[in-house]
């Protein structure tokens, strides 16, 4: 199968300069923040990709410029063989694209409008892209997608404070779906539920994901949550991709040892007694990243070009790695 | 009905029963608000009718008094006008210019600081330049500057008739800086939140996004200033009158009619001037009471 969203060397870099009088005054040069640097990959039609790492890695930059609430400063995002338009845009291609490629934000507290009802909130891109013009027929239509999120009809009356935390990403996950799409992009779409309901929002996102044809990129810092509903795992670190993979060929025999760091962190419910290796270190400063490969400074297995030369991406036979130590040997 | 019932089962309700202050002032503004909108039903005379009036009863004092009448409670002024009955129609006029300022005020503001806030970049650099500049000026010399150049381009003899729509545009042109900073920084702190991001994935119009979801949620504040600024207003258009670039003698706000009486103060008939100035003291404080109360049975924080 063919790629169905490809990145091509996205980068995208922020001004973070301080303003333009205390340059001239401090002789301060402009400073660039690099949250996302040549990052290349695709996902098939169907398939889930999950993206891991710290926080502050680029993995929510990855997601918004896919999305097109940033435009990628280098580089290309194409969906279905289309480029991605910014959100901004409003011609009738970049519309097309919008209904194509939604999102489900992190915070179901943050992302429904406190104002608005639910039937309006999950309605909005129906009446956006006008894909039902007839109320009633818009109502109907409302009331099958909060059924598809196993929600009432009569839940569409209410506010979005009236809702728990995992029914509002429900709804999130209503709205998301309300224009049809074919690629939801979730940024971290559990990390603010507990535990209990977690399980519930996945396997609801793993069943439309079947029913309806779906393609995921999803954006987690919880291993467990990934492997429970990706199919192929990515993992970043400071804004570059350094493993992907299957999820199979990821977990269970990981090859960067950033990979591995953060598997052997996982807490072992099986209480098999094997001895938890917490994360060593910090991420560095993106703004002043270190020479070479950015995880040197943390890395067990450091040697000589480590910190001289960046390693790129190198595909294996089962994955892509960008390492020296695994280059080498 | 529904809401009707929320109201009186929700907090605001009940942190206004819980603040006796507010009672009071609340009924004292609902009898000023009551004598100026029903003055020509309840008022006992018609000052500006002049086959009511008669100069026989010029400088009555008030009626308690020695040589006051009955009929005239607060006394009269020089032309013979009842005192109580030029005060409910100064009111009305007070209040009018107050409420149509402050209305305009927020259009004002608020579309200048919901476009400032959402747009940023320049247009929002320019609109806060403009209100720092405007505040920097004492509010009271704006209002001047724009009541006195305002009156030049009218001409001479519809001066009078057409002062109150200069007054109001005066007032509400120096109160609009507050609601634009007011809704510039809700509409910031709006703008990041996720629903907002969430609109522009979905590809709803920037404008859309702006006054259907941005603009509901930063009203909040703007209800407390405007409450606040009713009783700003009326005190700025009774200082415009007092200093005699507000409503003409034809028209007379309660402004207007504490000028003209502080003439005859020396004189004695501290009537004149001293029961449309108690007027004017109660409506404001009362007013500025409840946007206090307001204020606070609105914040979170307080509650």
């Amino acid at each position: 199968m063919s790629a169905f969203v490809q990145l091509n060397n996205v980068s995208k870099t922020f001004n973070v300069s301080a303003p333009w009088l205390n340059r001239v005054l401090e002789r301060k040069p402009e400073t660039f923040l690099h949250a996302v640097s040549d990052v290349s990959f695709d996902i098939r039609r169907g398939e889930t990709l999950a993206l891991v790492g710290e926080s502050g890695c680029g993995k929510s930059t990855v997601a918004r410029l896919i999305v097109g609430l940033y435009t990628p400063s280098r580089g290309s995002i194409t969906v279905d063989g289309k480029l991605m338009r910014s959100a901004d845009e409003t011609n009738d291609e970049a519309r097309l694209m919008r209904r194509k490629v939604q999102m489900i934000f992190q915070d179901p507290y943050a992302s429904l409008n406190p104002r608005w009802r639910v039937a309006d909130i999950v309605a909005e891109p129906i009446r956006t892209h006008k894909l039902i013009t007839d109320s009633a027929a818009v109502d109907k239509r409302v009331a099958e997608l909060l059924g598809f999120v196993k929600l009432t009809a009569k839940d569409g009356e209410k506010y979005p404070h009236q809702f728990s935390g995992g029914q509002r990403q429900r709804i999130s996950i209503a709205r998301a779906l309300a224009s049809n799409p074919e690629f939801l992009i979730c940024d971290e779409p559990t990390s603010a539920l507990d535990v209990s309901v977690q399980a519930q929002v996945l396997n609801l996102m793993k069943d439309l994901q079947r029913e309806m044809g779906l393609t995921y990129l999803f954006i987690s810092h919880n291993l467990q949550v990934v492997h429970h509903i990706a199919d192929r795992v990515g993992v970043m670190y400071l804004g570059r991709l350094v493993e992907i993979g299957d999820k199979s060929v990821v977990f269970n025999d990981p090859k960067h040892p950033y990979t591995r760091m953060l598997l052997d962190a996982i807490p072992d419910l099986h209480m098999t007694g094997k001895a938890r290796t917490p994360v060593a270190g910090e991420v560095p400063n993106p703004l002043n990243p270190p020479t070479g490969c950015a995880f040197n400074p943390r890395c067990p297995k450091k040697f000589g070009p480590c910190d001289q030369t960046r390693p790129e991406l190198q595909g294996l036979a089962d994955r892509s790695v960008a390492c020296h130590a695994v280059t080498f040997s | 009905m529904e809401a009707i019932n929320r109201f009186f089962d929700g907090d605001v309700w009940y942190s206004f029963k819980q603040s006796p202050i507010t009672i009071v002032a609340a009924v004292f503004a609902l009898i000023c608000i009551l004598a100026a909108v029903l003055a020509p039903l309840i008022a006992p005379h018609n000052p500006y009718d002049l086959a009511q009036i008669s100069l026989i009863n010029s400088n009555l004092p008030p009626a308690w008094s020695v040589g006051g009448n009955a009929s005239f409670l607060l006394g009269t002024d020089q032309q013979g006008r009842d005192i109580l009955s030029t005060i409910m129609y100064g009111s009305r006029v007070s209040l009018l210019v107050a409420l149509c300022a402050v209305v305009i005020a927020i259009l004002m503001g608020v579309g200048l600081g919901l476009l400032a806030g959402y747009v940023g970049g320049r247009v929002d650099s320019i609109i806060m330049r403009l209100a720092d500049i405007q505040l920097t000026f004492p509010s009271i010399l704006v209002a001047l500057l724009i009541a006195g150049v305002g009156r030049q381009f009218v001409p001479r003899d519809l001066q009078d008739s057409l002062a109150i729509y200069v007054i109001i545009l005066s007032i509400s042109l120096t109160g609009w800086v507050q609601y634009a900073r007011t809704v510039r920084g809700s509409t910031l702190v709006e703008k990041s939140k996720e629903y907002v991001q969430a609109a522009r994935v979905i590809g709803v119009p920037r404008w859309t996004i702006m006054f259907r979801h941005v603009l509901p949620n930063v009203l909040g504040p703007v209800l407390v200033i405007a409450t606040l600024n009713i009783a700003t207003a009326i005190l700025t258009e009774a200082t415009l009158s007092f200093l005699g670039v507000g409503m003409p003698s034809t028209q007379p706000s309660l402004g207007t009619l504490i000028s003209e009486g502080n003439n005859y103060l020396f004189s004695g008939e501290w009537w004149i001037t001293v029961f449309p100035g108690l007027a004017l003291i109660v409506m404001v404080v009362s007013v500025n009471l409840l946007g206090d109360w307001l204020r606070d049975a609105l914040n979170p924080k307080l509650r």
